[in-house]
């Protein structure tokens, strides 16, 4: 019943292992193919790449150039999204705006997931003094609404993009931190981290190796999911004035800027606004449909 | 001892106590296992639920977890002391030393890692220099050896994938790709319905030779360990009170415990016979006993039973008992004439 190990050759066992990973992708296509939600959520954010990518070929105008005699034009063939209160072309300011959007999405996901995971593995695993210091300081994050957090963050660092990156990611790792050690307690005391022990596996290998892996799917959810509310918020500093500064064409910012013609030219907040509300369900549809693709009891043998 | 015996031998096990302080008192899980595994050799750990057979394979990898606690004895592996091993150096003996394989396959594989990573994980964890790939060229291989049907695919699987015999050949080829001199096997195959158990159980004899490893099988099913094992150490309530050579066990059971334990074995009863039980029920272990844990059931009970814990008495070259009706005393074979019938019918595969 037992083949010779020397039987299998191994060009022939490499190619036998590409052939399996490509069965993997294409199980993985299907289950992206079944789920309607997420190929519209895929195609939104796939989109935003797009835009973000080829601004200045997608621009009309210079998002920067204000042409004071074109001041809060409607929406038309020359300006599709119209103009705002200093003349600039609204739709080029949306289509670059996409740029500030994604970089500061990414940054923040960037600092505050490997930060929350590292914090909350290690307190999990660990335990005792070093779980109790951690997720203490967690909770104290925790006690205060984010968009709160992240602007008394702001204000103390200061307006600018940058800064609003800091402190949402500030404000969003112990959420990130609780999930990780959540997950890290419920699977430590299992038999296959036991069984790593009995293999002589260090804490380090245990943590980095078996059990990231395991709180990676639901921290990846919680991220995509995550997602839009990083861009609320950061919409939100920019609203505030504690975000991006003018004149960077940032979709909160801009919304602000039009807060003052709402009544008559509604065309200078709605369509920034609306690019949000775009972007936000792209992500969440995403991250819900990232979930069930993560999981592998969705997979038919 | 003779120098050549003492190299013959892997692991001594001496006096082994084990505790675990909780809040209604200490549990005296192990009070003084002594048993002796020599090269190449399987070693039958047999007896009932809670005697600590498990606390003795865990206790030999030092992986009794907080707040239990070794309080004495001593666990030579090559003649050198576990106990007094530090941390890093047992780190290094698990898994390329002495492997444990665990009673529930599937339960033991990381659900969120291919079944083939996890055996070159074992690799990796051991051998620093080697590369992810050269691990998994060497996993496969492994499964391979394990008699797995396409073990390149096997390979890409995630564990519930698997079947219960697969898992448990994944976990075997986890436990023995680093080729350890020592196997303990707790339970491997009473997760497993019959026809995979016997198929495991003769795969362990295969690769038993082929890897020269010992193996310290820890088992209640009786018929396994006639079928598997060289000898056998029969535990009860955290003692070791018979080894020997599994015939002479099996056969000529010197120790009252062990006599009971095989008339238990339900063999040509009618159908309206009542079965035989040993009467009375386990000590309770938050009293560490001060004679032979076995005394308040025993038939032949003596006087010294409860003053003080019997020592084992070897009876002849290869066989100890823990019993005062020995002391002195030469055994006395034929004492049990009917030899008990081990379910062979069990075992064929």
């Amino acid at each position: 019943m037992s083949t010779p190990a020397s039987s299998l050759d191994l060009t022939e066992a490499r190619r036998r292992r590409a052939e399996a990973r490509w069965r993997y992708l294409r199980d993985t296509y299907v289950l992206w193919r079944r789920n309607r939600f997420m190929v519209l959520g895929t195609a939104i954010i796939l989109g935003l790449l797009l835009v973000a990518a080829l601004a200045p070929l997608l621009a009309t105008a210079n998002p920067y150039e204000q042409i004071l005699g074109d001041r809060l034009l409607s929406p038309s063939a020359k300006h599709f999204f119209g103009t705002d209160g200093l003349g600039r072309d609204i739709y080029s300011r949306v289509v670059y705006g996409a740029r500030v959007t994604l970089t500061i999405a990414v940054l923040v996901a960037a600092i505050s997931t490997p930060l929350g995971l590292f914090v909350g593995i290690i307190a999990g695993y660990l335990g005792g003094a070093a779980d109790e210091i951690m997720m203490r300081l967690a909770d104290i994050f925790l006690a205060f609404p984010r968009l709160i957090l992240a602007i008394a963050f702001a204000a103390a660092l200061g307006p600018g993009v940058e800064n609003a990156i800091l402190a949402i990611a500030i404000a969003q790792w112990p959420s990130y931190a609780r999930l990780a050690r959540a997950e890290t307690l419920n699977v430590k005391n299992n038999d296959y981290i036991h069984a790593m022990r009995v293999l002589g596996a260090g804490k380090l290998t245990i943590m980095a190796g078996h059990i990231l892996p395991l709180t990676l799917s639901s921290i990846i959810v919680r991220m995509s999911l995550d997602m839009g509310t990083i861009i609320l918020t950061a919409a939100g500093l920019g609203f505030l004035g504690l975000g991006a500064q003018p004149p960077m064409p940032e979709w909160g910012l801009m919304v602000s800027d039009g807060r003052q013609f709402l009544v008559d030219q509604w065309w200078v907040s709605t369509l920034p606004g609306l690019a949000i509300l775009v972007v936000v369900m792209g992500f969440n549809l995403l991250g819900d449909g990232i979930r069930d693709v993560l999981d592998p009891r969705q997979r038919q043998a | 001892m003779t120098n050549s015996e003492e190299q013959d031998l892997l692991l001594d096990v001496q006096g082994l106590r084990v505790e675990f302080p909780t809040l209604r008192g200490t549990i005296h899980a192990l009070q003084g296992v002594t048993f002796q595994l020599r090269r190449r050799e399987t070693l039958g750990l047999a007896g009932e639920t809670g005697c600590g057979k498990s606390v003795t394979a865990l206790a030999i990898l030092r992986l009794i977890s907080h707040p239990g606690r070794i309080s004495r004895g001593k666990i030579l592996f090559e003649g050198r002391d576990l106990l007094a091993a530090s941390e890093a150096e047992m780190r290094d003996l698990r898994g390329s030393q002495i492997s444990m394989i665990l009673q529930e396959p599937k339960m033991a594989l990381n659900p969120a890692i291919r079944a083939g990573d996890q055996v070159a994980e074992t690799l990796l964890v051991h051998d620093k220099s080697l590369s992810r790939r050269g691990a998994k060229d060497r996993a496969v291989a492994m499964l391979a050896t394990l008699g797995i049907p396409d073990a390149e695919r096997m390979a890409r699987r995630y564990p519930h994938e698997l079947s219960g015999g697969m898992a448990q050949r994944v976990m075997i080829a986890m436990m023995l790709v680093t080729r350890p001199k020592l196997l303990i096997a707790d339970e491997p195959t009473s997760a497993l319905d019959v026809t995979i158990q016997a198929q495991i159980l003769e795969l362990m004899k295969v690769l038993k030779r082929e890897i020269h490893t010992s193996v310290l099988l820890i088992t209640h099913d009786l018929g396994v360990m006639a079928e598997t094992c060289d000898r056998v150490a029969v535990m009860y309530a955290g003692s070791v009170v018979e080894q020997g050579s599994v015939k002479t066990v099996l056969k000529y059971p010197q120790h009252p415990y062990t006599q009971g334990l095989l008339k238990t074995i339900p063999n040509d009863v009618a159908p309206d016979q009542p079965l035989f039980s040993i009467r009375g029920q386990v000590p309770s272990l938050f009293t560490a006993s001060t004679g032979c844990a076995f005394a308040p059931r025993c038939d032949r009970i003596m006087a010294e039973c409860t003053a003080q814990v019997p020592p084992q008495y070897v009876l002849q070259v290869d066989h100890h008992v823990a019993c005062f009706l020995h002391r002195g005393k030469d055994a006395i074979y034929p004492q049990i004439t009917q030899i008990p019938q081990i379910h062979p019918e069990r075992l064929s595969p």
